[in-house]
């Protein structure tokens, strides 16, 4: 696992014309274990289910800490979906896919 | 100022105190909160947890030079500057300034979706940022159980808030943390698990339909603290802490006195009054006179230049001053002058905890030579007479220790020779004083006598006294067959005693009188005497005369017969 949240930054998945955007914020503290889980589970999951129409954008709070009060943010990791709204926070390293769908409204909550 | 007297050396050396600079809670902790170490502050819903916690960062900010970290998990920025706005705190012009940080912490259930691992690392990145910009030294963080009800899952709570607190150990950060109380724990979620250095708990209380705010220190690792419960008040200078019991008997007392502003009062009292810095009960039933007595006092002692604090629970500042004016005492002109305060308030508008408050804080801001509370005894309508009698006892150990002559009237009610108040303080007093009504000859007349005076010859008389256009009048004593004779009975006493003066004074001119005509009559007949005699005395002396001119013819007569008849 040899991902570096840095250089991930701002790399943006293309939004096809007409087709709605996912705008994805993923707050990390560090190069943890679980940073990297969770980065590496969305990166998968966007890859299956929302190809070309999102975008991530990794924060990492060592390097930014005053980014944490604009979108609340308290525990880590924490993913933000700024778009589509309503604004919606997933916690935790992702690794529960069903979940994480649910939060993000790809699939129904029951 | 304060900082010298709460800091023994050898407290230092044990446990190093941060001082909170609110009013009173640096006294009951001895020197203030366990400096580098997290306190606990729980207690229900608005007992003022987190208005402690404000005054605590807000002090440490203006008076300690101490920068503060003010994370709070209920209230937005907005809403707690706002809040707080009212007690002089200006939190955003301190935020302004650097010397405070402000952080709201939103956790919403309903937006979070909880979906593996995680940590609160986002908090400690935001406390940290927070502490940095401002570099504080005291943070508070207001009410993190907050957490608990945000967070789906309790254990990664628990396992943080114990690394949360040991992390603002590490830093050196004096922490307030504030929690929600418990039905049976002392918050709701067991905080006091976590913080064991020192737990602060505050009461919001009602009875009797009043509430009475109250605060201790349930804990303090490694320091010695009071552990009683201590009312508060929150004014609008923030938290007033009164550690009171801590006083006792050991007040000094002076041999100095003072006029009871009634002159032959104080002839009763031993020629001079009252003693300064003692307590005086007066007591009677309505209408017996109290407030004229205790206004006369209040005036003599304004008069002498000393200041006087007047509480009343049943009349306000004009209608005192009105009915004074109706007696003669002007007590406008001492307010005027600044030597008279006047503090006039319901019993019922709030707990006896709070009056005794309020009373002290009055007490230590004008620094009166004299108090008078008129009167007491309604403050049974706020408690129970023993709370009453334990509150007044507080009263009056701090005014003694202060050496304040205190004046506090009974009204007594039902049999008014019963010797004993309602509210049973008369222990308390040094000085007793009943006032009373006699009924006798279809009048009532007010009668008043001293029950005790510790310390001073004080006249046993029962004096009869009536309220005139000068003030109280203590009238002369007509001790009749049955006591001393009040109102009309003492006037036809009055009166006959002056008939009867009258006929003695005519009696006896009549008797020099006669003496005077038996004089003249004396000398008469003495002058008669002398006439007779000396008419007597010159008939006698007449005779005698003649008498001597016969005898010396009758020898002439012999010798001149002899020589004719030639013999011898």
């Amino acid at each position: 696992m040899a991902i570096k949240t840095k250089r991930l930054k701002r790399k943006r998945g293309e939004s096809e014309g007409g087709v709605k955007t996912w705008e994805l914020r993923l707050y990390v503290a560090g190069q943890t274990s679980k940073s990297m889980a969770a980065f590496s589970n969305l990166k998968k999951l966007c890859e299956e289910r929302l190809k070309g129409q999102y975008q991530i954008e990794v924060i990492d709070l060592l390097e930014n800490p005053a980014l944490a009060k604009g979108d609340q943010i308290f525990a880590i990791p924490t993913l933000v979906r700024k778009l589509p709204e309503p604004i919606k926070k997933i916690i935790g390293d992702l690794s529960n896919k069903e979940r994480v769908l649910v939060g993000l409204n790809l699939i129904p909550s029951s | 100022m304060v900082r010298a007297e709460n800091k023994p050396k050898s407290l230092g050396a044990q446990l190093e105190k941060s001082l909170t600079g609110i009013k009173g809670l640096d006294e009951v902790t001895k020197g203030g909160l366990p400096k580098g170490r997290p306190t606990l502050v729980c207690g229900g819903a608005g007992s003022g947890k987190t208005l402690l916690a404000t005054e605590f960062l807000v002090r440490g900010a203006l008076q300690f030079g101490e920068p503060g970290v003010f994370m709070s998990f209920e209230e937005t920025s907005d809403e707690l500057t706002k809040n707080v706005v009212s007690l002089g705190f200006k939190l955003d012009a301190l935020a302004a300034q650097k010397k405070i940080s402000l952080d709201y912490v939103q956790i919403d259930r309903s937006e979070i979706e909880e979906t593996g691992e995680y940590n609160l690392e986002g908090l400690f990145i935001r406390l940290e940022h927070a502490i940095a910009s401002v570099g504080a030294k005291r943070v508070v963080l207001d009410t993190i159980e907050t957490l608990f009800s945000g967070i789906p899952n309790p254990a990664v709570v628990r396992a943080e808030l114990k690394r949360l607190f040991q992390w603002l150990k590490n830093k050196g950060m004096t922490t307030i943390i504030t929690g929600e109380q418990g039905e049976k724990t002392f918050t709701r979620h067991g905080l006091e698990e976590y913080v064991s250095d020192c737990v602060i708990f505050l009461d919001h209380r009602i009875s009797e339909q009043v509430s009475t705010r109250r605060i201790r220190v349930v804990k303090y690792r490694g320091s010695p603290h009071d552990t009683n419960e201590f009312p508060f008040l929150i004014d609008e200078k923030g938290i007033i802490v009164m550690p009171i019991t801590s006083l006792g008997l050991r007040y000094r007392v002076t041999n100095k006195r003072v006029s009871t502003g009634i002159p032959r009062f104080d002839a009763m009292l031993g020629g001079k009054g009252y003693y300064r810095g003692s307590s005086v009960l007066i007591s009677g039933s309505a209408g017996t006179g109290k407030t004229s007595f205790v206004s006369h006092f209040a005036d003599a002692a304004c008069r002498r230049g000393d200041r006087c604090l007047f509480f009343a629970f049943e009349e306000s500042e004009s209608q005192v001053v009105r009915n004074m004016l109706s007696i003669g005492i002007d007590l406008e002109q001492w307010a005027k002058k600044g030597l008279l305060k006047y503090h006039a308030d319901r019993p019922t508008i709030y707990g006896l905890e709070t009056h005794l408050l309020v009373m002290q804080k009055m007490i230590n801001e004008f620094k009166p030579a004299a108090v008078i509370v008129d009167p007491v005894s309604n403050l049974n309508a706020v408690a129970n007479h023993a709370n009453v009698k334990m509150m007044l006892t507080r009263l009056l150990d701090q005014l003694k220790l202060d050496r304040v002559t205190t004046v506090l009237t009974i009204l007594t009610q039902g049999s008014p020779t019963s010797e004993s108040t309602d509210v049973d303080i008369s222990s308390l007093a040094d000085t007793w004083i009943r006032l009373r009504d006699t009924e006798s000859g279809g009048e009532r007349n007010r009668g008043m006598y001293i029950l005790k005076s510790r310390g001073m010859t004080h006249s046993n008389q029962i004096r009869e006294f009536v309220l005139t256009d000068k003030g109280v009048n203590l009238l002369d004593v007509y001790v009749g067959p049955s006591g001393v004779l009040t109102g009309s009975a003492r006037l036809s006493r009055e009166a006959q005693e002056k008939a009867k003066d009258l006929v003695r004074e005519q009696d006896a001119q009549i008797k020099q009188l006669n003496l005077e005509r038996k004089r003249k009559a004396m000398e008469a007949r003495i002058a008669d005497l002398r006439a007779e005699f000396k008419t007597e005395e010159a008939e006698i002396k007449k005779f005698i005369k003649q008498e001597k001119l016969r005898r010396q013819k009758v020898s002439q007569d012999r010798e001149a017969m002899a020589q004719i008849r030639k013999a011898d």
